[in-house]
């Protein structure tokens, strides 16, 4: 009604030249929350790590500007650098392609025609909307070496399973499975990708006498590929800020066999206050999982299929 | 041929009723832990079920710790998180999706690569800065970031408004309303579905975070849920049934929300996956 009425009464140029100018400002008036938070929670703190990282920054006491020594010190003075680094690469290397077989099949099995799927689905899901703590004490007394019921359960079968949290060689291990208890959110995705597979080429397959194997490899593993890239990059990154589950259920330990890289990072920073040290070590984990990434991108036109890329070259 | 179909069929179901058993195992393991005695912690073989039903296991574990302060610290900072990201996202989402102005496509795509950003490079000089604003040991570290929306959630909502034709604010526009307006009586009742996504997404994250309160929270009266059973876990170390029974406890919210909200759930993560 009101804007009705000021139009009747024939705005003067200057005004119609300010409600243009405000109409353009109306724009970063929505977005401005977002701006202002990107700047002061992401991008200042980014470039204030980037300078700290050339500090030496105590918490309390005389800052120091110290150059590259700060990266000198972690790559050639400190065991704990490479020890962390070397125990996230074994988690990885075990969590990351355990994690994409076992959530794509679970995703396969449901996409199969059975009855009560979605109740296998809620199954396979639900460890993953819990919180990470709740999940590392669950764990904790699952795999209690003399009365955790996984223990037990092997004792079933003849196996004498090891004390999983206090053994250098089982703990990492037992991490992986713990982690790999919460890959619901894969097996979802992997879930959506399959069904975006036609099934007539299937139907054609089976024509043609095509074995379900046969199949697996020529039809859905081909198709799926762009998810199965998505979810690998998904997975890397994971597997480089796993702490909340090395924090709860073992402190790193025993023996630091179980102590992550991010557990480095965040031990330099909140346990000994080395603000500056800890801040070159998470701009190092920012490159690794940077260039592992890239890796992925730039290796997938090997083997990644996309359907219009065929269809271009035909 | 049929046979083969049927031995296929009922070797899919073995499988998936397998793996459902392995993946309830521990869920069942918690709930039988926090229902035993203290004295069924150890023995061997372990007991499947407790021997007695020890649901004072609960209230014990439960009062032992200030957790109903926890609790409604971890109440406090989910609901003012939720509705915090629910108006600066779709504000923000409206801006980007429904307007055309300077460095929008810049911005979006910076927008798009701070969800790269390891979390790991950024808390150490946040906790610096909140230090500086004296939100360290309050909550206003964990709610006030929340108010200036989340880089994932104003993606997906800028992805539904650019389904929705525009025709719809035209009409609205010659029928006198401005921008405002149509934000709030178009859009926000059209995105509702993506608005109770991001509330569940969030509800979830917030509640369950734990790095997040462990390094900007000290006193024991700030702690949430989650760095309170860390913290039981520390004090009450043998304490197994408790630590479960807690366990339990704090999982249960997430549980009814993923009950009620499974089909969303399970269609957001899909579709937001794949985008």
């Amino acid at each position: 009604m009101k804007s009705g009425l000021s139009v009747n009464l024939a705005p003067s140029s200057l005004q119609i030249k300010r409600k243009k100018q405000w109409s353009k400002l109306i724009p970063y008036l929505f977005v401005s929350p977002w701006i202002i938070g990107f700047v002061v929670f992401t991008l200042g703190p980014l470039l204030f790590s980037f300078v700290i990282s050339f500090f030496d920054w105590p918490i309390v006491g005389e800052k120091k500007f110290i150059g590259f020594s700060n990266y000198i010190t972690m790559f050639t003075d400190d065991p704990l650098f490479w020890h962390s680094l070397w125990v996230t690469v074994k988690f990885a290397l075990f969590f990351v392609p355990l994690n994409i077989i076992l959530a794509l099949l679970l995703a396969i099995l449901l996409h199969q025609k059975v009855k009560g799927s979605s109740l296998f689905r809620t199954f396979f899901y639900v460890p993953s909307v819990i919180s990470g703590v709740a999940l590392a004490m669950i764990w904790g007394s699952v795999f209690d070496g003399e009365y955790g019921i996984l223990n037990y359960l092997l004792s079933l079968i003849g196996i004498d399973g090891p004390d999983w949290l206090n053994s250098m060689n089982w703990a990492l291990v037992a991490m992986v499975i713990a982690s790999l208890w919460g890959q619901g959110t894969m097996m979802l995705i992997f879930l959506a990708g399959l069904k975006n597979i036609p099934l007539d080429l299937y139907e054609a397959a089976e024509i043609d006498g095509a074995g379900k194997i046969y199949q697996f490899f020529k039809i859905t593993v081909p198709l799926l590929s762009p998810t199965i890239l998505f979810n690998l990059i998904m997975t890397i990154i994971g597997a480089f800020q796993t702490l909340t589950l090395a924090l709860v259920l073992t402190g790193g330990g025993p023996l630091q066999s179980t102590y992550f890289y991010a557990m480095y990072v965040y031990e330099n920073a909140f346990k000994y206050f080395k603000m500056g040290y800890s801040s070159a070590n998470a701009w190092i984990m920012f490159l690794i999982v940077l260039a592992l990434t890239m890796l992925v991108f730039k290796s997938s036109s090997m083997w990644v299929y996309y359907e219009n890329e065929v269809k271009s070259e035909k | 041929m049929k046979g083969k179909k049927r031995l296929q069929k009922s070797f899919v179901y073995g499988l998936l009723i397998a793996l459902s058993l392995l993946f309830l195992l521990p869920f069942f393991w918690m709930v039988m832990t926090s229902l035993k005695g203290p004295e069924e912690l150890s023995q061997f073989p372990p007991k499947l079920f407790p021997s007695k039903w020890h649901f004072e296991n609960f209230s014990k574990a439960w009062n032992s710790q200030p957790f109903n302060l926890f609790l409604v610290n971890s109440l406090i900072v989910t609901a003012l998180t939720t509705i915090g990201q629910i108006i600066s996202s779709t504000l923000v989402a409206y801006g980007f999706a429904r307007f055309k102005f300077k460095g929008r496509d810049f911005l979006f795509i910076i927008l798009l690569a701070t969800m790269m950003i390891p979390w790991d490079v950024t808390m150490i000089p946040q906790y610096m800065e909140f230090n500086l604003f004296g939100w360290i040991n309050t909550l206003k570290a964990l709610i006030v970031p929340s108010w200036f929306g989340s880089a994932f959630y104003i993606f997906l909502l800028r992805q539904f408004i650019m389904s929705i034709p525009k025709e719809l604010d035209e009409a609205a526009r010659i029928d006198g309303a401005n921008v405002f307006q149509i934000y709030y009586k178009i859009y926000l009742p059209l995105v509702w579905p993506v608005i109770v996504l991001i509330a569940v997404f969030n509800i979830l994250g917030s509640w369950n975070d734990y790095l997040g309160p462990l390094i900007f929270l000290n006193d024991q009266s700030k702690y949430t849920l989650t760095l309170g059973l860390a913290q039981f876990k520390g004090v009450h170390d043998v304490d197994t049934n408790g630590i479960m029974a807690v366990t339990f406890l704090i999982s249960i919210v997430p549980l009814i929300l993923f009950f009620l909200a499974q089909k969303k759930i399970v269609e957001g993560v899909q579709t937001t996956g794949l985008k």
